[in-house]
């Protein structure tokens, strides 16, 4: 199907994908770098463009909180936040998870506090790892908008039924103005269907939602996020590739690739930063140098199976994080030296931080990232220890050395 | 007496608290819930925080809930609330389903009141009852922003020179009619008729309603279980728990009353027994007698 090619910004983009999927429920709360998303959406509301109960939230807590009764009522609901609202939500988020109630939410990803900042880097979302909400990343203007049209199929189907996370670097994303293509809406409201949910609060057959239970059922309870996040798997693939059919775009499985086939080195990143690395890749592979990309596009499921077929023969792998696991070094390539655990073929993983808190990743950078990875490889690299880049030991004095 | 019965017999009634819950025997909160699902009837969607009505009324597997019920956690009993709203209304509300929230002291006074302040600000047509026990009951008897002037519980220990909780408990009445609710109530467990009427009111109001529910609590309090109803009238005789009801802000309604001392109320748990077993206390017990006879003036009691 003919979209329509425009500049828009990246939050105006998430708002025409939402509102074309006709949530029955909006309910958000102001922060920064997320406010557009709301803005533009309860403009809709507003104007009469788009039908839909339009909830003012007294915080994020509130927020996800509405949403969550909304869902649980039968509705289609949807919400936004970033940084401090999304470690606000985290509480609900756990317990519309176990709950199994589908909601859609943008998380435009910020760091977290202190220092307060709104520069954008995963700490935010990362928080939101273990709920048994699902999580994908988008790397572009353009793969946000497709992926929200995807989202509330995929969260609302009946084999997942999970809240689902679209996640996408703050500024970098939501602010910029690029090309996007949009589809006309009466056909994205088609492709998107309306939420038919399994069980819902209905006065004609009373349920009990939100037990209490002691040690009996709690293991359980959280097996079957488990399962249903593995069935989420098939869900995101097969919503992709139906879009792929119906619109021509796909940027929908777990992870993408670029430059893998004959690569002897492989990154691996998620969100904007991807676009940054495929550039340099360009760059690298112009001077003769076998780089690749993975991207990791769902971080929840996470593509275990699929990054060991895609780096299975890749003798070097460096993992750029933009979240810390204080301690232990960025969540991203924790994850991902978990995957690799085991397998006859696990490569050297070197691990580096880069961007926290918005600090500049250029290709510069990317370069850089890759030559001290292969030094690293060389001298038959084990340690553990990431790798900072761009630190400025200066400002410590004299208490780092 | 009488007068109840035949208020029950007008009308068939489907308990919509099935029996077979866990609640403490003499549980004021369970007497209540059972009075409030009578009056609201099967079409309602009932949203409750964390706490002793939560856990006595929904271990897993079993359900006392003969109507559609909603628990999420501890602080959000009113923005759930206003989703299972904003969902019916979404689809036009066709059966005309009513959202009534029940929660606690903690998850109102305390730790849900920035989530119940959204909600009358935004004019949810939901009725809000608070069953107020005045502590954390379900936790072991810490106090809350409820807990009143003079009450010993674990966490306001009477000790040195500590006589209990040392400040007066929060004023929900004033809280609710600051947000300009359009309907704001008390009532108690010993006066059914008048508690299932208010109910009633309360869903029928358009917008907010807000009803406080005083419910003893006998473990908390410390006193017989037989005796829950006659402490929840002796809280209203002696005007330490004011009868009202207001309607747009206005003053529609008081139960009058002849005071009795605060004193007789006291004396029945084991909470205040500190204040008469040392003369220091006698100002303590005074500054109570002032605050109730205060109540007393401002809403014209007597």
């Amino acid at each position: 199907m003919k979209g329509k090619t425009a500049i828009l910004e990246g939050s105006r983009a998430v708002a025409e994908a939402v509102c074309a999927c006709r949530p029955e429920v909006i309910s958000v709360y102001p922060i920064t770098p997320q406010t557009h998303i709301l803005e533009n959406l309860a403009r809709f509301v507003a104007s009469g463009r788009l039908k839909s109960q339009f909830v003012r939230a007294d915080s994020e807590f509130s927020a996800a909180s509405v949403v969550y009764g909304a869902s649980a009522t039968g509705a289609r609901a949807y919400t936004a936040s970033a940084s401090q609202g999304i470690l606000l939500m985290t509480e609900v988020i756990y317990a519309m998870a176990s709950t199994r109630l589908p909601v859609v939410m943008t998380v435009v990803n910020r760091t977290v506090s202190h220092p307060i900042t709104i520069q954008p880097d995963h700490q935010d979302s990362m928080s939101l790892r273990d709920t048994g909400a699902l999580q994908i990343h988008v790397e572009s203007l353009q793969e946000a908008y497709d992926a929200h049209v995807q989202a509330f199929r995929i969260s609302e189907d009946p084999e997942v039924q999970l809240p689902l996370l679209v996640c996408m670097d703050g500024w970098v994303i939501s602010h910029s103005y690029e090309p996007v293509t949009i589809f006309p809406e009466e056909a994205v409201s088609e492709f998107a269907g309306t939420f038919k949910p399994v069980q819902k609060l209905d006065p004609d057959k009373p349920l009990t939602y939100g037990s209490y239970a002691d040690q009996d059922v709690l293991m359980e309870y959280r097996y079957a996020l488990m399962r249903a996040q593995d069935r989420a798997k098939e869900k995101i693939r097969s919503v992709a590739a139906e879009y792929r059919e119906v619109f021509g775009h796909f940027d929908g499985d777990l992870i993408d690739t670029y430059c893998t086939e004959d690569a002897e080195m492989v990154l691996i990143a998620m969100g904007s930063l991807v676009s940054t690395i495929r550039a340099a890749i360009d760059e690298l592979r112009a001077e003769g140098r076998k780089v690749g990309l993975v991207k990791v596009r769902t971080f929840r499921p996470f593509p275990k199976e699929e990054l060991l077929e895609a780096c299975g023969k890749v003798p070097l792998v460096a993992v750029l994080d933009k979240s810390l696991s204080v301690n232990m070094g960025g969540v991203l390539a924790t994850e991902v030296k978990s995957a690799f655990y085991g397998s006859p073929n696990q490569p050297i993983i070197v691990p580096f931080m880069a961007g926290l808190g918005g600090k500049d990743v250029n290709r510069r950078i990317i370069k850089e990232i890759v030559d001290i990875a292969c030094r690293k490889a060389e001298q038959g690299y084990r340690e553990r220890e990431t790798v900072w880049m761009g630190l400025n030991y200066e400002f410590f004095g004299t208490e780092v050395k | 007496m009488k007068k109840m019965t035949m208020y029950m017999e007008q009308k068939e009634v489907k308990e919509l608290l099935a029996p077979g819950h866990r609640a403490c025997p003499g549980c004021g909160c369970a007497l209540a819930v059972k009075l409030i699902l009578r009056e609201t009837g099967s079409n309602t969607i009932v949203v409750s925080a964390t706490g002793c009505l939560e856990t006595f009324t929904s271990p897993f597997m079993g359900s006392s809930w003969e109507v559609p019920w909603i628990h999420s956690l501890f602080e959000n009993s009113p923005a759930i609330a206003t989703g299972v709203l904003a969902a019916l209304n979404a689809k036009g509300n066709p059966k005309g389903t009513k959202v009534v929230v029940i929660s606690g002291d903690g998850g109102t006074y305390d730790i849900g009141m920035g989530s119940l302040s959204g909600m009358l600000e935004r004019k949810d047509d939901i009725l809000y009852i608070c069953y107020d026990n005045e502590a954390y009951m379900n936790t072991g008897i810490q106090g809350s922003s409820a807990t009143p002037f003079g009450a010993d519980t674990t966490t306001t220990p009477v000790a040195g020179d500590s006589f209990g909780k040392m400040v007066p408990k929060k004023d929900l009445v004033a809280i609710a009619l600051a947000h300009d609710a359009p309907y704001v109530a008390t009532a108690s467990i010993s006066d059914p008729v008048e508690l299932c009427k208010k109910v009633r009111k309360g869903i029928e109001t358009p917008g907010p309603a807000v009803l406080l529910i005083l419910t003893p609590c006998n473990l908390g309090w410390g006193f017989d279980p037989s005796e829950t109803v006659e402490l929840a009238r002796k809280a209203v005789e002696t005007g330490i728990f004011p009868i009202v009801e207001f309607k747009k802000g206005e003053l529609i309604s008081v139960k009058k009353i002849k005071p009795v001392p605060v004193e007789e109320y006291l004396k029945m748990q084991k909470r205040y027994q500190h204040l008469f077993k040392d003369d220091v206390f006698s100002e303590v017990l005074q500054a109570i007698q002032k605050s109730v006879d205060e109540n007393i003036l401002k809403y014209g009691l007597a």
